[in-house]
């Protein structure tokens, strides 16, 4: 009886079994794949895909993208023996920053489509979520108008019917103007539903959208007025080049835009003025992550022991100070950009070495010749002889002694005796530079200061450096602000806004702007306020100066130290301005400083800027898969 | 089994007949030179900035084949024979190239059979004529002459005229140890230019240099050059 009882329970369970559909059976959900109406139902899910998204943001130059985004340009020279390509180099390729990542785009459009969709999102939620899928987008083609001119514009995901025809799925490149009006349009569209809160930097504001609508329509508007001195720089159909009558539309927009910012309708933004030493506070710009920080706006933000994590510090902190032994000091600032801040009289003066007989100026000490200058000079750079960290930082070249020979070495622990004397000692500095060119120590005299870490650890390779890049920042918007409003004839407004910046910088005479100065004015002021930020590339080019500021001819001493102020002053070669200890036993001068320009033996080569780099070469690859696409001008 | 010297033989001998197989595809092997002339006279331009593409049509895609000129006008392209079409992209070049009714470039089609020289006729905006490069009391002199040869509406101004020296075979903007650069708006008579520079000093001694002139055309990116000639003193 039992044993009935059990086949019989056996079978009816089996039989259960079978009555269970076969479609049931078989679409079992995968454990492993989250799908899409679940991901866009959940905000925590769906800010995981907007990580995501804001992690493939592209920058021009990137803290974890490595130091070499931030050299080039005769702004640095790079102290690493694979890296000598970048001052050896006589041209750039067609292709050199171009971006073509339809991919990205695609996804942005899916996110966008997907948090439409989604029935299950707060309202609020899903608004944000929105505006900030179409801030990336918008910031994206502007990072692709910025290097490629007119690009396909899509703006919803395509799809692929599998018919053999891809016609439906190839598109035309949209005119430059179109791309610029698009990445406005969207930043009016979206501010009024993005947040207006100055402690949200990583994530979408009202303030980043401003930001970008006004560097964007500033960028269109000097490609319409300047392009017209580069009728070549242009195509037919208005996929590159806009018509200059276009120019005061796109000025008065951003400076619209950058007003908006400015009298704090997205935040209460302003210049960061804490630190009294005026070089610290510049520098603590970029360091501080506080909530005292108000004048950055949108970051990429790091985070160290958590895998956010960059080498900036590693790679470019100084040798005698590194915490790696064989990884510092490579991007060195040149004496280009060193000489290039201005004196606080608002006046520009090479640093001097010699005085007005010829006869070298003997300094007693190292940071003298830098003395009474622009506050970001010592902000953006590490002169000779400066505290960091644990100690003083060690450039000089060696000793230069009464009849004008010098004695030096390869390396501060190869000693050497003086003259008259039996004791070696010691006759280069730590951090170099050596007469040899030695890698990993600064070869021009400067270390870089911006960006670097003076956390404790900051330069180890395992633990690396959390300083934040900014993208956007308050001292941009107000010289974006300056420069449109100096473009529409209102230097006024123009002088107001850029006499706050240099005030903070300790110019506290006021400078005046006209229509005849208002030009290299502008364009200084950007390059001692924003100078290894990404500007200088597209600064040059949406002015039309990049040839003639990389015009292929060699950059003589004599060229280096004359019209500093100008904005097409040549800038092809990096130069570097070294110390020297001076030997005399008995003179006044005994244990002074003299000081020399030299260009670093590795700079062989002449940047050269030609018309066809204006746009990054459309590779064939796209061409041939798209042939509505068409060339770029001059390559 | 014992190995025997036969065996390895045998096994060297499979090994190397197998490395005998046909590789898939051959080198290429046919060289097409030539160099760039306005009626019979080589045109100068700067090492490696001109550049010029080479299509091959009948294959999928569209990717030319690209290479620059030398200083002297001059290019080769190894590659295979076939039926190709040479052409240079817009704001190339000291020179004008023919532009087609339908606003296309114009291309040359060369079919290559064997090696082959196809000069390139193209029209400059001007010639450097008469060069005579000499050296004489510590400076290298240059006389020469310049021909207009685009007068029409197309035409342009020179910027600048330069006289390049240098010590090595290389000479342009980039590459020269001395040189001296003429207005164009100073140029009164185009058919009697002289140009005179101080004989630069080199870390080793040589009893040479090499030397050019050259025109910069007032919105055109590439110069024009004269031959180098190699001066010596």
């Amino acid at each position: 009886m039992k044993k009935i009882f059990t086949i019989a329970m056996i079978s009816v369970l089996i039989g259960a079994e079978s009555c269970k559909k076969d479609s049931d059976f078989l679409n079992v959900p995968p454990k492993s794949v989250v799908t899409t109406d679940v991901v866009f139902s959940d905000p925590a899910l769906v800010l995981s895909v907007l990580g995501d998204l804001y992690n493939r943001v592209l920058d021009f130059s990137s803290l974890d993208a490595g130091w070499t985004t931030f050299a080039d340009f005769g702004e640095s020279f790079p102290s690493d023996n694979g890296f000598y390509n970048i001052v050896q180099n006589r041209s750039w390729g067609y292709g050199t920053w171009g971006t073509w990542d339809y991919g990205y785009v695609r996804d942005l459009n899916l996110f966008i489509e997907n948090v439409t969709a989604s029935t299950k999102l707060l309202a609020a939620d899903k608004s944000r979520f929105l505006a900030e899928g179409r801030f990336l987008r918008a910031s994206y083609y502007f990072e692709m108008v910025k290097r490629m001119g007119g690009v396909p514009l899509i703006t919803q995901s395509l799809s692929y019917d599998n018919s053999g025809n891809v016609s439906s799925l190839q598109f035309p490149r949209a005119k430059e103007s179109d791309i610029y009006d698009f990445v406005i349009s969207e930043a009016e569209a979206i501010k009024g539903l993005l947040p207006s809160d100055p402690t949200e930097k990583s994530r979408a504001t009202k303030a980043a959208a401003l930001a970008m609508e006004a560097r964007a329509a500033l960028y269109a508007g000097s490609i319409a007025k300047y392009g017209a001195s580069t009728p070549q720089v242009s195509l037919s159909g208005g996929e590159v080049g806009i018509p200059s009558g276009m120019a005061t539309g796109y000025y008065t927009k951003a400076l619209a835009a950058a007003k908006e910012i400015i009298n704090g309708s997205a935040g209460s933004y302003k210049l960061y003025q804490v630190l009294p030493n005026l070089s610290d506070n510049f520098a603590a710009i970029f360091l501080d992550k506080s909530s005292v920080n108000q004048e950055s706006i949108w970051v990429e933000d790091f985070k160290a022991l958590a895998g956010k994590v960059h080498s900036f510090t590693t790679n470019d902190q100084p040798y005698s100070v590194s915490d790696e032994a064989s990884d510092a000091g490579r991007l060195d600032p040149s004496l280009n950009l060193v000489q290039s801040f201005e004196k606080l009289d608002n006046t520009f003066a090479p640093i001097a070495t010699k005085d007005g007989s010829g006869n070298p100026i003997y300094y007693a000490d190292q940071q003298d010749p830098f003395a009474g200058r622009d506050a970001r000079l010592a902000g953006t750079v590490m002169l000779p002889h400066y505290f960091w960290k644990t100690a003083y930082i060690d450039i000089w070249g060696g000793y230069l002694l009464s009849n004008g020979n010098i004695i030096s070495s390869d390396d501060a622990t190869h000693y050497a005796a003086l003259p008259g004397t039996t004791t070696p000692i010691q006759v280069v500095g730590k951090d170099g530079p050596t007469p040899t060119g030695e890698p990993l120590r600064t070869q021009t005299g400067f270390y870089v200061r911006k960006y670097l870490d003076p956390a404790t650890g900051s330069g180890r390779r395992g633990r690396q450096s959390d300083v934040n890049f900014i993208r956007y920042r308050y001292a941009e918007v107000l010289l974006n602000a300056a420069e449109a409003a100096a473009e529409l004839g209102d230097f006024a407004t123009a002088s107001t806004y850029m006499n706050q910046v240099r005030s903070r910088a300790g110019l506290t005479t006021p400078i005046v702007l006209n229509a005849s100065n208002y030009f290299d004015r502008v364009v200084h002021e950007r390059r001692a306020e924003l100078s290894f930020e990404g500007h200088v590339l597209f600064d040059m080019k949406r002015w039309r100066i990049a040839t003639k500021v990389w015009d292929g001819n060699p950059q003589s001493l004599a060229d280096l130290t004359s019209n500093i102020g100008s904005a097409t002053k040549r800038n092809t070669q990096p130069w570097g301005l070294y110390p020297y200890k001076y030997y005399s036993p008995g003179s006044p001068n005994d244990g002074k400083w003299v000081f020399r320009e030299v260009l670093p033996s590795p700079v062989t080569g002449v940047l050269t800027f030609k018309l066809g780099n204006y746009y990054s070469q459309i590779s064939d690859a796209i061409i041939s898969a798209n042939p509505k696409i068409k060339r770029q001008p001059n390559q | 089994m014992k190995i025997k010297f036969h065996h390895i033989a045998m096994f060297i001998l499979m090994l190397s007949a197998a490395g005998c197989k046909l590789d898939n595809v051959k080198p290429p092997s046919i060289k097409l030179t030539g160099q760039l002339m306005y009626k019979g006279s080589p045109i100068g331009v700067e090492y490696n900035q001109v550049p010029f593409q080479l299509y091959q049509t009948g294959y999928k895609g569209n990717t030319p084949i690209t290479g620059t000129f030398d200083q002297d006008g001059a290019y080769s392209v190894l590659t295979f024979s076939g039926n190709y079409k040479f052409t240079i992209q817009p704001g190339q070049g000291p020179f004008q190239w023919k532009e087609l009714p339908s606003g296309g470039r114009d291309t040359i089609n060369i079919a290559l059979t064997g090696d082959q020289t196809v000069n390139i006729e193209v029209t400059p905006y001007y010639m450097v004529r008469n060069a005579q490069i000499v050296a004489a009391n510590g400076k290298i002199n240059a006389n020469f002459s310049i021909e207009k040869i685009i007068t029409d509406a197309t035409a342009k101004n020179i910027q600048t005229v330069s006289l390049f020296v240098n010590k090595t075979q290389f000479v342009s903007p980039s590459d020269n140890a001395a040189k001296v650069d003429l207005d164009g708006g100073a140029i009164t008579d185009l058919s009697n230019l002289s140009l005179s520079v101080n004989i630069p000093s080199f870390p080793v001694t040589q009893n040479y240099v090499y030397a050019r002139v050259g025109i910069r055309i007032a919105g055109v990116e590439d110069m024009i050059f004269s031959p180098v000639v190699k001066v010596s003193y």
